[in-house]
């Protein structure tokens, strides 16, 4: 069997008495494209939110590489190749498309490279082939502001692909993205993951995409797992098509 | 075309002294208030307000008069030394006020300063008190000059650093440092999820900005001759970031800008009445209603409009 990348063990978080992760455990291993699909408020952002470091849990662990990281801060596990794409785009809005993505090729480099100019050529062609691989890079030079909100989630994407993560966490990469593009994006993304050799865990609510992409799915459920399994299986179960799927 | 525009504009600083002598020293505490208020504007890149920034200024100020009084007798080692008295009371004060932000930064950066003046004030026996401490004329690789001469030299320095730092500055701006300081008054999150950390890229502007605060306190305490408490009051900290905002904080220029423009005003104002304060109100009114990006933004905005 596959070694497990991120492993969440028996993790336990509330909100105001509302639990948002009970006791659940979760592996996700080399080569995954692991999808998360549960109801709203299940929980669902809360379990990336402890896997990257933004929340705490009252009790259980994350384990990345075997290595506990339960108490390490964002950037810490970030440095460790863990990136994030935001559900609602986390991007520097004053400054242009073109320099978000140069920036955060640049967290990735050695400290010299802090004091010399952000633009180089070679930051340039590696920052265009990213934004033109989400089909960016016509608005390179644009603020990013300005960009449409299904734009600004592309560029969110983007600027996870720049840190050259081995493992990627994505908060509905799909949500706020038009009809029409959210299947290139996906073949996009799937086809830059498998060139990178990055695993990836993502939170969808777009079943069809699911359905079409995952390897495998877990069901997230008032913090538990409801089911787990290949996208046949689990959209097979009769429960998760109640409850989640929305189809009886 | 910004080239030829700032080197004409150093040019015309350099002549404007041997046309009207009376503006060399206006123009010699104009750049080094520029210097100040261009720390204050790299910490306003950030969203960061300091309302303390004279502290640095005067740190660096005192540094000068407490070093000639020590015997350190050479101006290019005064000026180094100085600056680094306002580095390290910048390591100091940042490692603490970096974690805040907002109002919480400008209050608590007034708050130190104020503590810092109160100091210089009252005691008497190491600062001199109001009195203040006198500044001797320092050598000149050696040789020491008269004061006529070493003015004249210590003004086309400071115009000289002002190119050179203006410059080294500009770098940092354009640096990784530089952006993902402008990124944190944006967005920390992502700052964080890139894997950079917050706080030291707020620490490193603090630092430097403290240094460009010193460099000009230095090159006042040499001009004036004499230092004293007031240079840490908070009214010169509000003035450096009035100059700052005036100037505009778009580009580094804008610090220097808005300290000429704000010294010629008061220094043309004062020869009109003795209520100079209300055309220097109302100048600045009109360039904060009319201006919002400040002197520079005339130029900048015009620049990116020409073909």
């Amino acid at each position: 069997m596959r070694r497990p990348i991120l492993e969440a063990k028996n993790l336990c978080v509330a909100f105001n008495g509302v639990k948002a992760a009970d006791g659940a455990s979760i592996a996700i291993h080399d080569g995954e494209f692991l999808a998360i699909i549960g109801p709203n408020g299940s929980g669902k952002t809360t379990l990336l939110n402890i896997c990257t470091g933004y929340i705490r849990p009252v009790s259980g662990s994350v384990l990345l590489d075997g290595t506990d990281i339960t108490r390490l801060s964002p950037r810490a596990i970030a440095r460790r190749g863990v990136a994030r794409a935001f559900q609602i785009p986390q991007l520097f809005s004053a400054q242009r498309v073109i320099d978000n993505m140069m920036l955060a090729l640049a967290a990735t480099d050695g400290l010299w490279s802090a004091v010399r100019p952000l633009e180089t050529a070679k930051r340039r062609e590696e920052a265009m082939a990213l934004l033109e691989l989400v089909g960016l890079d016509g608005d390179a030079e644009r603020i990013s502001s300005t960009l449409p909100e299904g734009h600004r989630k592309l560029l969110d994407i983007a600027v996870a692909l720049a840190l050259k993560p081995r493992l990627l966490l994505l908060d509905e990469p799909t949500s706020g993205v038009s009809a029409l593009e959210r299947f290139p994006l996906m073949e996009a993304l799937m086809s830059a993951l498998h060139q990178r050799r990055i695993t990836a865990l993502f939170v969808e609510h777009d079943m069809d995409v699911v359905a079409r992409y995952a390897s495998r799915v877990l069901v997230w459920n008032a913090g538990n797992i409801m089911a787990e399994g290949p996208p046949d299986e689990v959209f097979g179960n009769a429960q998760v098509r109640e409850r989640v799927v929305g189809v009886a | 075309m910004r080239i030829f525009l700032a080197a004409a504009a150093v040019l015309t600083l350099a002549l404007l002294p041997v046309a009207a002598p009376w503006l060399q020293f206006v123009l010699t505490l104009a750049i080094a208030k520029g210097f100040a208020a261009l720390g204050v504007a790299v910490l306003l890149r950030a969203g960061l307000i300091s309302i303390g920034h004279a502290m640095f200024f005067a740190a660096s100020a005192y540094g000068v008069a407490f070093l000639a009084g020590g015997g350190v007798n050479d101006l290019g080692l005064l000026l180094v030394l100085s600056v680094l008295v306002a580095a390290l009371t910048g390591v100091i004060a940042g490692a603490f006020l970096v974690r805040y932000r907002a109002i919480f930064f400008a209050m608590l950066n007034l708050a130190v300063s104020m503590v810092f003046y109160a100091l210089c004030a009252k005691l008497y026996g190491v600062t001199g008190g109001t009195d203040g401490m006198p500044v001797p004329i320092p050598a000149v690789f050696g040789v020491v000059f008269a004061e006529p001469m070493f003015k004249s030299m210590l003004f086309y320095l400071s115009l000289a650093l002002m190119v050179l730092v203006g410059l080294a500055v500009q770098r940092y701006l354009d640096s990784p440092l530089g952006h993902a300081l402008s990124a944190v008054h944006t967005n920390e999150i992502r700052l964080e999820y890139l894997g950079i950390p917050v706080w030291a890229v707020l620490l490193i502007a603090y630092v430097i900005s403290a240094a460009l605060a010193g460099l000009g306190g230095a090159i006042s305490a040499l001009a004036i001759g004499r230092v004293v408490p007031d240079f840490a009051f908070w009214t010169a900290s509000g003035h450096l970031v009035l100059i700052a905002v005036l100037g505009g904080i778009g580009g580094v220029p804008g610090a220097f800008i808005g300290a000429l423009f704000l010294e010629l005003l008061h220094s043309a104002a004062v020869t009109v009445t003795d209520a100079w304060n209300l055309i220097v109100g109302m100048a600045l009114i009109i360039v904060i209603m009319f201006m919002p990006q400040g002197i520079y933004g005339l130029f900048a905005r015009k620049e990116a409009s020409s073909p």
